[in-house]
């Protein structure tokens, strides 16, 4: 008998259905994954398992727990099911764990709670389990408030707690989306290894970690399963259009064919420019320091980094949101002054941004016909009505969008479609460098390869030059001709795309590119793992920042910082980068 | 901008709004209208119906008070002039409320700190005590009731949208519009004030019902509108005197002033729920 057993169940909301008849099973000790894009009712699954859907849903079929029926089921009964026999990891650990408790002291509630130890048996339990799942020195850490641990330490505390119980079902929903990718694999990593008889159903939308974790998986799409099977056959021989294409859009460290810009002017100049911020008690933070990168014509370069590696400041130090406190940026041969917001209206204009979330770029109160034109407004007064209309309506259509969004608010707009949006405005004053920070991650596999692919065509039509913020190796793969990998505010090495992924010089971008989730389950998952985690930039490592956590770290490496220097081709900052074969 | 008859149809389902938005309006429609229809005018003193309790056939529908002026149209007035202090008031304090906290907000800085430093100022000034010194000092006067009633209200308002322009400041969008060179004003204008919509409709509402009680105190204190004109506090004044004798000149504009108190508390509590649902869809 299986241990899940879930049979035609439905949830309603109104009108309105978010699971459509979903009927599946999972048996003691197996891992399933369930994949979906977002909207596809995978976390409504999970929360219908364990009776946590909201008082306005309608929930039929039946949900059998070790023939217990669950659905319908009152919190008493629940109560001696949840946490004791089945357990769930969220999303964001944060939100998951109440700040006002030491972690310590939230898990052996846990097991008070249930009634399994109690005392200082209690305490001795968790901090056990606090070891098992890698936290440093569990003793002290037990007594720490969640706000002092990190984003990757925090899910540690979250499986632990979780998994004290022993429960014979581990839910995990997203459990690392919200993680960089070396967390996010050394936390799958962990859940893999310390699960021991625990069946775990993980949601995700990522199929690479489907595929590197899990033995069967189930495709929902709009609240319908529409595949399952074992992982290899399903990856192999997919039944359904829906998951060839969820497939197809998964990143796969393969290079597209993408002709390099044939002009070689350079558009935009950075030189050596270094940003900081004031921190109370910490004084400076240095969240850039000294990072050199020229953009020519028609060319992509994608900036790579975890976060807190000073990507970001980094952009907008270059568009002059932020001041840089040394260096210079030109543009076409131009300083730009080194003093936020005094940029000249015309250079205004040649640099443009999208932002990672779309809905949240665009104004709620705006129409989408008003959000594209206020550039218009703003720079051109004297086009006409009927002219800065036109306009509108045709730099729409060359994203993909046709007229009866003109009349659209945002919240009326899915998130394809608002990045869409994004990238009209920004393109509407024919812009010569477009800057798209993380625009891509926050939307769905199939949904981020159109949005890819139009920018793609976009460069080929116009020449337009696109500086590319990403954490996700995969889309850089796809879209950039070259990248610059930063780590804690420097960088680390500037390469070109096939060198960089092929031939990488640098410890980090190696691990960095292991790091990824393969979508495909015949590869071995890479054994050499990053461990640790990004330290903080407050209180950077000596030497070289990235020694404590390189493999291949020699006394050298913690006494003097590497300077980025040329080596094949390739500028890296690396002490060994010419005696390493990585 | 939405709509506004789409927001009308959506508001339509909300009972706190209807309801209470609906008496208002009859209120105020009366108010206006009543004393036309009504035989007689607000400072012709009946001699024959002293003091004369209220009764439809005689024409004192409210009977009179102890000049024996009639005090239906009495109170249709006191109405009047109750809501007209109270919108006028509250509509001082929007305009410099709103514009005062986006500018503090948006702007940032030191001139946040100046600016929000004033208000903190103004607040530890004893209000009461200002207003009765204004009224010794000046005639009393209608429009030093609106001045000063507006004076105090804009204070919270400015706090407020401030701090609700402080977080729409970060927002994306902004950053968006700053980076394509929208001036600042026109982002305060356009990008930052219809966002702030939702929460100063609601605030406006619950300032209503301060600023009519507000001037309802001041006349009571004798210190608000000046006679023979009224409000519904100063008739409350005058009812209170007469208790025992009339209990109509106390309970009618009593009554009727806590009616028009009640609606525009509800009436925020429901715009409150509406733009809530509306921010999360």
């Amino acid at each position: 008998m299986s241990l899940l057993d879930i049979d035609s169940l439905t949830v309603r909301y109104g009108d309105e259905t978010a699971i459509d008849g979903l009927s599946f099973t999972v048996n003691a000790g197996e891992s399933v994954g369930l994949v979906g894009e977002s909207g596809s009712g995978k976390t409504q699954t999970a929360l219908a398992i364990l009776g946590l859907l909201p008082r306005n849903a309608t929930v039929t079929g039946s949900i059998k727990f070790d023939g217990e029926e669950l659905q319908g089921a009152g919190d008493r009964q629940l109560d001696t099911i949840r946490a004791r026999r089945i357990s769930i990891v969220f999303q964001d650990p944060m939100l998951a764990l109440n700040p006002y408790l030491r972690i310590g002291e939230q898990i052996a509630r846990i097991l008070i709670e249930h009634q399994i130890a109690a005392g200082r048996a209690a305490g001795e339990r968790v901090i056990e389990m606090l070891d098992a799942v890698g936290l440093p020195d569990p003793g002290r850490q037990s007594r720490a408030y969640p706000h002092q641990l990190s984003g990757g330490m925090r899910q540690r505390a979250m499986i632990a707690s979780a998994l004290i119980t022993e429960p014979d079902l581990l839910i995990a929903d997203e459990p690392t989306t919200a993680l960089d990718v070396t967390v996010q694999a050394q936390i799958l990593e962990l859940l893999n290894a310390i699960r021991k008889n625990t069946a775990l159903l993980l949601i995700t939308h990522d199929l690479g970690v489907v595929a590197g974790y899990c033995e069967r998986m189930l495709v929902l799409e709009r609240g319908r399963l529409i595949e399952s099977g074992p992982t290899r056959d399903v990856f192999r021989a997919p039944q359904q259009a829906h998951t060839r294409t969820m497939l197809d859009a998964a990143p796969r460290m393969t290079r597209q064919d993408y002709p390099a810009p044939a002009s070689g002017e350079t558009l935009l100049d950075v030189d050596a420019v270094a940003v900081s911020y004031r921190e109370p008690r910490h004084g400076q933070l240095h969240a850039v320091r000294d990072v050199d990168l020229q953009l020519k014509q028609g060319e992509t370069v994608a900036i790579v980094g975890e976060s807190g590696s000073g990507k970001s400041s980094l952009v907008r130090a270059i568009l002059g949101l932020i001041p840089a406190r040394s260096g210079t940026v030109s543009f076409c041969g131009e300083t730009l002054a080194r003093n936020a917001g005094s940029r000249a209206a015309e250079i205004r204009r040649d640099l443009q941004l999208v932002f990672q979330d779309p809905v949240g770029s665009l104004n709620p109160q705006m129409r989408v016909a008003d959000i594209v034109r206020e550039p218009l407004l703003v720079h051109e007064k004297q086009s006409s009505q009927a002219d800065g209309k036109q306009r509108v309506v045709d730099m729409l259509e060359q994203v993909g969008l046709d007229d009866v969004f003109l009349g659209r608010y945002p919240h009326e707009l899915s998130g394809g479609q608002a990045q869409r949006v994004a990238i009209a405005r920004a393109l509407i004053l024919k812009p010569r460098v477009l800057v798209c920070d993380e625009a891509v991650a926050a939307l769905d596999g199939s949904v981020r390869e159109q949005i890819l692919q139009q920018l793609r065509e976009l460069q080929q039509t116009s020449g337009l030059s696109i500086l590319f913020i990403s954490h996700d190796l995969g889309v850089v793969r796809a879209i950039s001709h070259r990248v610059l990998v930063m780590y804690l505010g420097r960088l680390v090495e500037l390469a070109d795309n096939e060198s960089l992924f092929d031939r990488p010089l640098h410890p980090y971008t190696k691990a960095l590119i292991d790091a990824v989730p393969v979508p495909d389950p015949e590869v071995a998952r890479s054994a050499a793992m990053l461990t640790g985690e990004v330290p903080s930039i407050l209180t950077p490592p000596t030497g070289c920042a990235f020694h404590p956590r390189c493999a291949y770290s020699v006394d050298r490496c913690a006494r003097k910082m590497p300077q980025p220097r040329d080596v094949a081709a390739t500028i890296v900052a690396c002490h060994r980068a010419e005696e390493l074969d990585l | 901008m939405i709509a506004l008859t789409q927001i009308a149809g959506r508001a339509r389902g909300n009972y706190a709004i209807t309801v209470s938005g609906g008496i208002l309006a009859a209120i105020a429609v009366i108010a206006i209208v009543a004393p036309w229809l009504s035989p007689n005018d607000y400072l012709h003193t009946d001699f024959d119906n002293i003091l004369s309790s209220p009764r439809f056939g005689g024409g004192h529908w409210f009977g009179t008070d102890d000049l024996g002026r009639d005090l239906f149209v009495r109170t249709m007035m006191g109405i009047q002039v109750t809501l007209l202090v109270a919108l006028v008031a509250s509509f001082v304090s929007l305009v410099i409320g709103v514009l005062y906290g986006a500018i503090a907000g948006y702007v940032g800085g030191r001139v946040d700190a100046v600016m929000m430093r004033i208000v903190d100022t103004l607040y530890a000034l004893p209000f009461i005590f200002i207003v009765i010194l204004l009224m010794v000092v000046f005639e009393r006067n209608f429009l030093l009731i609106f001045v000063a009633i507006g004076a105090i209200n804009w204070l919270d308002m400015a706090r407020i949208v401030r701090g609700q322009t402080l977080s729409l400041r970060e927002k994306e969008f902004i950053e968006a519009a700053r980076l394509t060179g929208v001036s600042t004003f026109r982002i305060i204008v356009r990008h930052i004030a219809p966002n702030l919509i939702g929460v100063v409709v609601v605030y406006v509402t619950l300032t209503i019902p301060q600023a009519i009680l507000v001037e309802s105190f001041l006349s009571f204190l004798g210190l608000g509108i000046q006679e023979p004109q009224t409000s519904l506090g100063a008739l409350v004044d005058a009812g209170v005197n007469q208790k025992e004798s009339a209990s109509w000149m106390l309970l009618i504009p009593g009554g009727l002033l806590a009616l028009i108190l009640m609606c525009f508390n509800f009436l925020g509590d429901g715009l409150r729920d509406f733009f809530d649902a509306r921010q999360s869809p």
